[in-house]
């Protein structure tokens, strides 16, 4: 726990030191998000309708580019295997690269949700508490996976272009729980659909149990 | 060699013969007609892709806890017939549902769980096409499959819960569903002789996955030894083989 914590240090001053992957994340997501506004008329009532879809796929796009580097940039200077050299469990090192992720796109998602609302005409009011409930079930199952897919594509040419291959359609439960949970909390009544929520709480616990139980198989040489 | 091509050939009979059942044995369907028999080769086809997608998750797991590498080479295999399968499955299904339905395509639980399987072992096969090393390349794409195999019932129960279309399950559907005896006796042939269509396929792309592993391991022997291979009598016979 405490080698995941020092991952997780590494990862967010590296990070902190530029901010140049939140910075693109945050811009790439607000581009689909305006992209967007020319593919439908973004009226009160469509906004409800497509909203949460829009606003899901824009994370899940982001995230997918944002998550290449997490690995990518340790094959520079081979400095993966400095890590896995270091006297701490495989899982260790995956962990904190999850959480750093995890902490990237959480702070993506807080910049891009007000700024989302305020353009599609959606309120936020009443519905705060619940609707981070459902980004951190959402983003954390982003996260696991996407890390995880990340140690799969830095190893192979075009990853880049791989990683979003890999991970979209496996993330199409997800997307469905994720975009469902949020359009109940945006409709006339708001009111969180518990089986959704349920529903990506399984997904997370799902797969990050299999990157426990697979971790020395992803990091192994 | 000889009693590959005896099954090759006995195999190529069933199919035949299967063929024959399901478009003059059977018997025509009340509402369908002619349309409905493409159902026997259709859900065999499903049947043999569950069988290979099977078959390449038990081996992905094999190998990450072996480390054999014929468990990668059945890995691999599994998921390429299993696409073949999958693919032929995508296909009959929209020929089918056109006269029936009026749509080539619906957003269905089963439909759109199997269109995610199928890009997810497409994406498969082309991670195994992107990495270089072939310990990384087993490994990696063994994680990959078992990620994927979690995936499949997840996506089916997020399809199911939001919403569905398909014809429910005809053979053991509850009350007032069931097929007549001789379509039955048909669609099991055909099952069958599918399923073995499958497994000739399987068994020779495993081969061939093995002889490839060979080639490599023996191309890499003859590089590390560097010298011998620059001016040796046996490189231009090994570049041929490698082509």
């Amino acid at each position: 726990m405490r080698a995941a914590a020092i991952i997780l240090a590494k990862e967010l001053r590296l990070e902190f030191r530029t901010r140049e992957l939140l910075t693109a994340t945050v811009i790439f997501a607000l581009v689909v998000v305006v992209l967007f506004s020319f593919a439908f008329d973004p009226t009160a009532a469509e906004s409800r309708r497509y909203g949460p879809g829009l606003l899901w796929i824009a994370f899940l796009f982001a995230g997918s580019l944002m998550l290449n580097p997490s690995f990518a940039r340790e094959q520079n200077n081979e400095t993966l295997d400095a890590l896995r050299m270091a006297p701490i469990s495989n899982f260790a090192i995956l962990l904190g690269k999850i959480l750093a992720n995890f902490i990237f796109m959480s702070l993506a998602e807080v910049i891009l949700v007000p700024v989302f609302a305020v353009l599609y005409n959606l309120s936020l009011a009443g519905i705060v508490g619940r609707l981070i409930l459902v980004l951190v079930l959402g983003t954390l199952g982003l996260t696991v996976t996407g890390t995880v897919f990340s140690a799969i594509s830095a190893h192979a040419r075009m990853r880049e272009l791989l990683l979003p291959l890999l991970l979209l359609p496996l993330l199409t439960p997800l997307l469905i729980a994720a975009v469902e949970s949020t359009a109940s909390l945006f409709a006339e009544q708001p009111a969180l659909d518990r089986t959704w929520l349920a529903f990506l709480a399984g997904f997370d616990i799902v797969f990050l149990t299999a990157s426990w139980l697979l971790c020395d198989h992803l990091l192994e040489e | 060699m000889k009693a590959r091509f005896a099954i090759t050939a006995l195999v190529a009979l069933l199919i035949f013969c299967a063929g024959y059942a399901a478009l003059f044995i059977a018997p025509d369907e009340a509402t369908m007609h002619a349309v409905q028999r493409i159902f026997y080769f259709h859900v065999a086809s499903w049947n043999a892709m569950f069988c290979a997608f099977f078959v390449a998750c038990y081996a992905s797991v094999a190998y990450l806890v072996t480390g054999k590498r014929k468990w990668d080479a059945l890995g691999v295999s599994g998921v390429e017939v299993g696409v073949m399968c999958c693919t032929i499955g995508l296909i009959t299904g929209p020929l089918w549902a056109r006269p029936v339905w009026g749509i080539w395509w619906t957003w269905d639980a089963k439909l759109t769980s199997t269109f995610i399987l199928w890009l997810l072992f497409i994406a498969y096969l082309l991670l195994r096409g992107l990495v270089e090393d072939p310990e990384k390349k087993a490994s990696l794409s063994a994680v990959f499959a078992i990620f994927a195999s979690l995936d499949i019932p997840l996506v089916y129960l997020a399809n199911r819960l939001w919403r569905t279309q398909h014809p429910q399950p005809v053979i053991a559907g509850g009350p007032g569903s069931g097929l007549d005896p001789t379509m039955s006796k048909v669609l099991l042939f055909c099952l069958f002789a599918v399923f073995c269509v499958m497994i000739l396929v399987l068994v020779d792309r495993y081969r061939l996955e093995l002889l490839r592993n060979e080639a490599t391991e023996l191309r890499y022997e003859i590089e590390s030894r560097g010298l011998d291979a620059s001016n040796g009598q046996e490189t231009p016979a090994l570049q041929k083989g490698a082509q």
